[in-house]
């Protein structure tokens, strides 16, 4: 995207949303929107990332807990199923795997320069509850 | 047309209207608030945003987080440009000028505390007597987190900001939290609520309310700022359950400017020491000489907590 000067800026200027002026909004799905480059949708903030959260397939119950709990609207839930993590809007504050109520915890942080297959392959086992 | 909300599941279908990539800290709350507020319903936006944090965060030029029709204005006035639009809308309507008259459009504000509590407040107030059809919700952060942690009117006693710095003279903030959840409902507005992030049906059970309420209605919602009060960016529900079920943020509803309502009654009752405990502003409070402040803010939080509940059971 061009980015303009400071003396080319109008005053009142109106950022779209998206390409097509009829978006309906309320049903579609997020991957079938037609975004404009001003929506913050098309930017990323996975540098600010120092610790990732890796999702475990096997663990989850599908509770939604995360999805309703992240700020960044990084969870990728659809059909009632949570489906992963959308790291281009994931800063790493760490608040899905917090309330994440299985055991063990199918949203874990690590290192963002580990690699999610091999930190999947050592997924820590269920801890017994303590008496 | 509210929509139908029964379990978290059925909530996590809603197709999402406010899109990542802002700039608020990770952690922060007032996207949770905000983001629930945009998913609770069907009906078309239009918001107006007081300057502060959600305002300067998610509108950086050239992107913005909102799907819906969004103003920025200034940070006294978000009351009246909601208004000010639902004002527009009615007449067009009358006038037939309108492309699509049936569609119903909600109008919502956000402010932070600083613009509710303290600057917006002569404009809200104004905005709420004229009874307009709209809806103000209060980020309430307890601190000008935007502009590095100054004291507001919203902020409690003994805690530490810039402004009123703890040291060896002073504990912090020697002036009491005004109660604006009070105040808003001595207007007379329909529906005035507070709300907290973590109990997430209570809230959207509020929001839906709100929205369907007809005339001004007024939310305070307690956002925990990780910046400002001090506490790992991981911790922000867990330090909302602390707030919830240690009454320091009791979660009720007022209708008509009387009837009062407590919709969330904690099980196990947390001492209000625990809550000062895990944020960093309050950190002073623990050492000998401060003692005293701890002491005195759990029997005001008691004392208010015996009003709520006195003022529910006689429906006044």
């Amino acid at each position: 995207m061009e980015y303009k000067g400071w003396d080319q800026v109008e005053a009142g200027a109106v950022l779209p949303s998206f390409e097509d002026k009829n978006c309906d909004v309320v049903r579609q799905k997020q991957e079938d929107r037609n975004y404009a480059q001003t929506s913050s949708y098309t930017a990323s903030v996975a540098d600010w990332r120092v610790f990732k959260p890796v999702f475990n397939k096997d663990v989850c119950i599908d509770c939604q807990n995360c999805w309703v709990f992240c700020p960044d609207t990084a969870i990728v839930s659809r059909d009632k199923a949570m489906l992963g993590i959308d790291y281009d809007h994931c800063k790493g504050c760490g608040i899905c795997a917090e309330v994440c109520p299985t055991n063990p915890k199918s949203l874990i942080m690590f290192f963002e320069n580990e690699e999610n297959e091999e930190v999947l392959s050592k997924w820590p086992e269920k801890k017994k509850k303590e008496k | 047309m509210s929509k139908i909300i029964k379990n978290l599941k059925q909530f996590s279908t809603s197709n999402d209207r406010f899109e990542g990539a802002h700039l608020l800290c990770p952690g922060c709350a007032h996207s949770i608030i905000v983001r629930e507020l945009l998913n609770c319903t069907d009906d078309n936006l239009v918001i107006a945003n007081a300057t502060g944090c959600l305002e300067v965060c998610t509108a950086v030029y050239p992107h913005t987080s909102w799907d819906a029709s969004w103003i920025h204005i200034g940070f006294e006035n978000a009351a009246t440009a909601a208004t000010g639009a639902e004002a527009m809308y009615k007449t067009l309507k009358k006038k037939g000028r309108l492309k699509d008259p049936d569609k119903p459009v909600k109008f919502v504000a956000f402010g932070g505390d600083g613009a509710t509590y303290d600057i917006g407040f002569q404009f809200l107030s104004g905005a709420v007597e004229r009874g307009h059809d709209f809806t103000y919700v209060c980020l309430d952060n307890e601190v000008y987190a935007n502009t590095g942690g100054q004291r507001s009117s919203s902020t409690p006693r003994g805690s530490s900001t810039t402004t009123t710095p703890a040291g060896k003279v002073s504990y912090g903030n020697k002036k009491y939290k005004k109660d604006i959840v009070a105040i808003m409902a001595a207007h007379g507005a329909p529906y005035v609520a507070q709300v907290a992030p973590n109990k997430w049906k209570d809230m959207v059970k509020k929001y839906q309310k709100a929205l369907a309420t007809e005339g001004p209605v007024f939310i305070n919602a307690m956002s925990a700022c990780t910046t400002e009060w001090k506490f790992p960016a991981d911790q922000t529900i867990d330090v909302s359950d602390l707030g919830t079920d240690s009454l320091v943020f009791p979660l009720y509803e007022i209708e008509n400017g009387s009837k009062l309502t407590i919709t969330y009654r904690p099980k196990n009752i947390v001492p209000v020491r625990d809550y000062l405990g895990v944020q960093g502003r309050f950190k002073h409070l623990f050492k000998k000489e401060n003692e005293h402040i701890i002491t005195q803010m759990q029997k005001d939080v008691d004392k208010r907590w015996e009003m709520l509940q006195r003022r529910e059971e006689a429906g006044v």
